[in-house]
This record gives C-alpha cells, sequence and structure tokens, in this order.
C-alpha cells in the first residue's frame, strides 16, 4: 500500500486516515507490531514528528498501544476493528450515494448499476 | 528560553539597501524548518549571517544561547550554494580533509551513503556533473552530527529521484536533538517534511507557522499559498 497525499490537507490528518486504513484492512494485521516512528516517516517521506503525532491519536483512540521496551502495537481488539471498518463503508456508501442521487438517479437505477458492476467483478 | 538558534531584530545592509529588515526567528530543537521566499527577499543574507560570514549591522544571533564562534561553528553544518571544495581533489582526500576538519564527522556513515549512490571514491571532483557535486557536498554535511544543519538549496540541481533519496536521508539522520533549517524554491518537494515554514519577502518575515497548521486554516498547500502571496 502506498502513501499517498493531498498537498492541500494537513498531512498529520491524512496519515491518521491512512494508517487507520492499513489496520482495517488487514495490511497491518490485528496484534502486530509496527514500524518505528523513523522507518514509517521515511518510508511516507514525512517529517517524523507529525507521523509521531499521528501515531500518538491512534494510540489515544486505542487502536495502537506502546509497550515501553518493544515498541507499538496494533490493538488486539477485533471488535474496535471491526466497527471502525463498518464506519468507513458507511462513509463510502454515503459518498457514493449522495453523489449519485445528485446525478439525478433513482433509488432503484442505483441498485440496479451496484447489482450491474457487481455482476461485472464476480 | 530553549531555542536552538535565536535571531532577534535582525538588520543587514549592503551600502544603503536594507536587505533584511528588524528579523526575528526562534528556532527550537528537533524541528525541520524551510526557509521560502521569491529571489532577493534576503535568504541567502540570512544565512550568511547565522553563518558568522558576514555581521549583522543590528540585532542579534545566538545558538544554544551562545554568540556566534568557533563553538557555534562546532556544531553546526553548512551546505552552502556554491561549492567550495577543490576540482582536483578525490572523494576520498575529501572524506580525510572532513574527518580531519570536524570532529563529529562519521566517515562510515559519509562511505555508505556514496555507495548508495553510485559514487566512487577515487574520482576526482573536476570529472563529475553539476548534479554529483552537489550529491558529495550534502552527503559530506549530513554525515556530520551537528546540532544545527543549515542547507542552502539543497535539491536545486539533482534528478527527482536523487530527490527522494536526499529527503530520505534527511529523515533519517537527524534527530530529536538537532534541527535543519532548508532555504529552497522547491516548495512542494519538501513541504512534507518541514514542521514548519517561514516566508521571508523583500527582507522581512511575513509568515511564520506550522506546516499543517497552516494547511488547516488556508485549506491549501504551503506551495500555493506562496503562489497567492508571491503572486507576479
Amino acid at each position: 500500500m502506498a502513501w499517498e497525499f493531498n498537498n492541500n490537507e494537513p498531512i498529520y490528518r491524512q496519515l491518521l486516515d491512512q494508517l487507520k486504513l492499513r489496520i482495517i484492512s488487514g495490511v497491518i494485521g490485528t496484534g502486530s507490531k509496527l514500524d518505528s516512528v523513523r522507518d514509517l516517516a521515511q518510508d511516507a517521506g514525512v517529517n517524523p514528528n507529525t507521523m509521531q503525532r499521528a501515531l500518538a491519536e491512534l494510540e489515544r483512540e486505542e487502536l495502537v498501544f506502546s509497550q515501553r521496551t518493544s515498541g507499538r502495537f496494533v490493538t488486539e481488539d477485533k471488535e474496535l476493528i471491526q466497527r471502525l471498518r463498518n464506519e468507513y463503508a458507511h462513509e463510502k456508501v454515503r459518498e457514493l450515494t449522495t453523489s449519485l442521487l445528485q446525478l439525478g438517479y433513482t433509488r432503484k437505477e442505483l441498485i440496479e448499476l451496484i447489482n450491474g458492476f457487481l455482476e461485472e467483478v464476480s | 528560553m530553549n531555542a536552538l538558534l535565536h535571531i532577534q531584530n535582525v538588520t543587514k545592509k549592503y551600502g544603503k539597501k536594507e536587505v533584511l529588515k528588524d528579523v526575528s526567528i526562534d528556532v527550537s530543537s528537533g524541528k525541520i524548518v524551510g526557509l521560502l521566499g521569491p529571489n532577493g527577499s534576503g535568504k541567502s543574507t540570512l544565512i550568511k549571517l547565522i553563518n558568522g560570514l558576514i555581521e549583522p549591522n543590528n540585532g542579534m544571533i545566538t545558538i544554544k544561547g551562545n554568540a556566534l564562534g568557533n563553538e557555534s561553528k562546532k556544531i553546526m553544518a553548512y551546505l552552502p550554494e556554491r561549492t567550495y571544495l577543490n576540482n582536483w581533489m578525490k572523494v576520498k582526500d575529501i572524506l580525510s580533509f572532513f574527518s580531519d576538519f570536524y570532529s563529529d564527522f562519521d566517515r562510515n556513515r559519509a562511505e555508505e551513503m556514496l555507495k548508495q549512490l553510485n559514487i566512487n571514491k577515487n574520482d576526482k571532483l573536476k570529472t563529475m556533473s553539476k548534479g554529483t557535486k552537489e550529491k558529495v557536498q550534502l552527503i559530506l554535511v549530513m554525515s556530520r552530527k551537528a546540532d544545527l544543519y543549515i542547507l542552502d538549496e539543497p535539491i536545486g540541481g539533482v534528478d527527482p529521484a536523487t530527490r527522494d533519496y536526499i529527503l530520505k536521508t534527511i529523515i533519517k539522520n537527524y534527530s530529536t536533538e538537532s534541527s535543519i533549517l532548508i532555504a529552497t524554491h522547491l516548495i512542494q518537494e519538501i513541504e512534507n517534511i518541514c514542521d514548519e515554514v517561514i516566508f521571508l519577502a523583500y527582507g522581512e518575515v511575513v509568515l511564520q507557522g506550522s506546516v499543517d497548521e497552516i494547511r488547516e486554516e488556508k485549506g491549501k498547500s504551503i506551495d500555493a499559498l506562496f503562489r497567492e502571496v508571491f503572486v507576479c
């Protein structure tokens, strides 16, 4: 998963979003150890202080936890991860449906579109 | 007050022309700061002042609370805009030169970086392209364990892949005790690695703040803001 940044928004918030996405999608698995702040910062090409800030926020939200000597780990709380995953999916569906409804599609057409697409990819 | 670099009410004139007007800046430890400004805004003059190469007409500059002098030079690593190394020297001669000159120079680190960028230690500077010379100079500077790094246009003459390498090297090498001041026009390239930026225009500080706070407040990148502030 590559880091992608939109230059008009605070880097810290984008790091936070992308780290969360990595956790809920399982790219960084439940209970696994995170790379060091410096390595993560270097990988993303961002300031280590900014990465540190994003990780501190993840910690505050209890998605990751620190062990004093051995580093940072992703939570083992599967329910919490599932809840975030649902929130993420909900948000994506909301974005999609609002924009298509605004374009004038009916509910029925929307469902047909989605079903059609699902058939295509399967 | 624990500023690593403290610039207080500094004014500099060349003849009658005032190139820096009452400039005050503090840089604390552990920060990467972008010094940005259009041509002729006073960036290079400010950098020369910080390095003690020229004297201010008014005001004061201190590093870790001490006036500029031999002690401050020991803890500062400066990458000037132009090369000062002798063209006839081989890279390995320059490594020895730096080892003799600076007690904080980490020769192994320099050699490792040279290898990563495929630069041969036995090559003479004379035979190198402009971009390769710039890489050598930056490697020398970043291989010191200084408290304050001052980089004047560090990525101006190098290709995009090397820019990425250099920026990553900067992230990797800097510690929470040291700070880096980067003067450049290439804002887009460096804004993600800066904690703070300082906009200089006509010798005055017109904006100073954290990158993320500015983006949050203005809803745009530092690069876009710069183009707006300094529209021609």
